[in-house]
């Protein structure tokens, strides 16, 4: 496993539930290829294994709360509190922060978990991002190429 | 949470988030007595329905395999079983037989997840699986490896194990090579020893004294524990074609939920799922889950919702000795997949996801592509009896302090593991007292 893995969290066919799953596309070809881009449905079990040997987990999902469609926040688990969205009211309520605090619970948490949230408008069924959320997924995408530039 | 009478009291909780499903809880009591009971969930099947007219008849697998991220397993093989039936065409030996362990996958998959992350916790008195976690890291890791055998079980067959993509009409896209099966087995040896561990641990819980008889619907197939095929059976002489379904059961909007409600045409509510199947079809698990199962006290019926945890356990002891007889026996077939030519038609399938019955029908035309699609997933056709359920329940134990009778709630909802209970505890829950 890489010292970095790259993990984007969402279901395409909920409209912006996909905005994580976007980010990591759009990253993907910046990225140095040993670095491991995974997709995950975000559920915690699973989100563990994806992380399993890495250093450092970036995690990019989509959240729901009051901020901007499109908004984009950086939080680093054990570092930054994780903001509400993350832990309870993100789209994937047994998601990451979930998946963290089981991670930890049984020693298997990467050094650094660092979140990217972009905050979303419709999670209905269908596919496509709405366009504040599409233009979020692009900020997220150069932000975690940076991120994962400095970690590597 | 507000306190002001036991006498009349609501109790609704608000939201569930959660990708595949989202849903509430409403219990109205007056006067000592309840009232109404309202679960409230939100399915995306509908809104797939919609997605498929159009569509080509080979795509059905790959769409609705999106519409749960822990049964897709289930949506592809009703999808083929019910575009086969309408093309007249029969999958059987090899690819059956790889069909049923792909299967056996997500059932390991998904009910470990269930007993050991979201329903284990209700009994043992923790908020979730997180905080059980500290106390008893052994035996979650335990179930994360269990678990994860039935991941790989999907990833090697279905491509990838979220969303799998070598599954189609027909058959495969690749079917593995017996060398490439063989990993899976020595995985499987230790994954059957942990289900045996789990069916022990679950058979010790504490139960809440609630014998519940009522008419349960499964698959039934001479040869085999159900899962791909057979007809529709209850346990009060329902006997049905899959192609019957829709003249026995029906459908109807509630103001309060955005899922439909099933009832059979008798107007009774039923109840698809682990506990259905076993009580069906006790006699056709292996001897090893058969035993297992005896020893953790489960006679052949079992009637208490709550023991539905020890009943999902057995099926993953028994997914891990299905899938291990299938491996042994696995000769690779001549070809991944039977050739499927579109006729104009009807076609019905079902098959038995963790969580019970998935039912498909599509009509085709001629050029293959989909006039009409259905979908009735099991969580719409347990709804009404969750809610029956918990009309019983909170009335057995308006004793209980709200927060008590909430967390049983919860509980009961998850002795049916609809999909909603993908979230181990609700949010923003009340009770308020009138």
């Amino acid at each position: 496993m890489s010292r970095v893995v790259v993990i984007g969290v969402g279901n395409a066919f909920r409209s912006d539930d996909g905005a994580g799953l976007r980010a990591v596309e759009l990253a993907r070809p910046l990225l140095p290829p040993d670095v491991p881009v995974i997709e995950s449905d975000g559920e915690p079990a699973r989100l563990i294994d994806c992380w399993r040997g890495a250093e450092v987990a970036i995690v990019v999902d989509a959240s729901r709360s009051d901020a901007e469609p499109g908004f984009v926040r950086r939080a680093e688990a054990g570092r930054d509190p994780l903001p509400d969205p993350l832990s309870g009211g993100s789209t994937h309520a047994l998601g990451i922060g979930e998946a963290v605090a089981l991670a930890e619970a049984l020693g298997r948490r990467p050094e650094r978990v660092i979140v990217f949230a972009i905050e979303g408008a419709s999670f209905d069924a269908g596919e496509g991002l709405t366009a504040a959320v599409e233009a979020g997924a692009a900020v997220a995408a150069e932000r975690l190429v940076e991120e994962v530039a400095v970690c590597v | 949470m507000t306190h002001k009478s036991p006498a009349n009291r609501a109790m609704k909780v608000d939201a569930l988030a959660r990708v595949e499903g989202e849903g509430g809880m409403y219990v109205g009591v007056e006067d000592g007595r309840v009232t109404d009971v309202q679960l409230r969930i939100f399915e995306p099947p509908r809104f797939f329905e919609a997605f498929l007219r159009g569509r080509r008849y080979t795509e059905p697998p790959d769409i609705t395999a999106r519409i749960c991220g822990i049964c897709p397993i289930a949506y592809q093989m009703s999808a083929c079983n019910a575009i086969e039936d309408a093309c007249g065409v029969v999958v059987d030996g090899p690819l059956h037989d790889l069909r049923r362990l792909i299967y056996c996958g997500e059932w390991i998959e998904s009910h470990t997840l269930h007993v050991y992350m979201l329903h284990a916790p209700d009994f043992l008195g923790y908020e979730g699986a997180v905080q059980m976690a500290a106390d008893h890291r052994e035996t979650v890791e335990r179930g994360l490896r269990l678990k994860k055998v039935g991941n790989e079980i999907i990833e090697l067959i279905g491509g990838r194990a979220i969303h799998p993509v070598n599954v189609r009409v027909g058959g495969f896209y690749r079917a593995p090579t017996r060398r490439e099966l063989r990993p899976l087995a020595a995985k499987l040896e230790q994954a059957r020893d942990d289900a045996l561990e789990t069916v022990r641990w679950v058979a010790g819980f504490d139960f809440p004294e609630f014998e519940h008889d009522q008419e349960y619907v499964s698959l039934l197939h001479p040869d085999e524990y159900p899962i791909m095929r057979g007809r529709l059976v209850s346990t009060r002489g329902l006997d049905i074609a899959v192609s019957e379904f829709d003249e026995h059961v029906t459908e109807e909007h509630v103001e309060h939920s955005n899922a439909l409600h099933a009832h059979l045409a008798t107007g009774e509510h039923y109840f698809v799922g682990p506990m259905a199947r076993y009580n069906l079809a006790f006699e056709q698990l292996s001897d090893v889950a058969r035993a297992a199962a005896t020893d953790a006290g489960l006679g052949p019926q079992v009637t208490n919702p709550f023991r539905s945890i020890v009943v999902r356990a057995v099926e993953v002891l028994y997914a891990c000795d299905e899938a291990l007889r299938i491996i042994a026996a696995y000769e690779e077939p001549d070809r991944p997949a039977v050739p499927v030519e579109p006729v104009a038609g009807v076609g019905y399938g079902c098959s038995e996801a963790p969580r019970g019955t998935l039912y498909h029908r599509y009509q085709l035309d001629a050029d293959g592509l989909i006039v009409d699609a259905k979908i009735v997933p099991p969580t719409s056709q347990n709804q009404p009896t969750i809610e029956h359920d918990l009309w019983h329940f909170v009335e057995d134990h308006l004793d209980l302090a709200d927060e008590q009778l909430g967390l049983r709630c919860e509980q009961a909802i998850r002795n049916y593991d609809p999909c909603i209970s993908c979230a181990t505890h609700f949010l923003d829950f009340r009770v308020e007292r009138r």
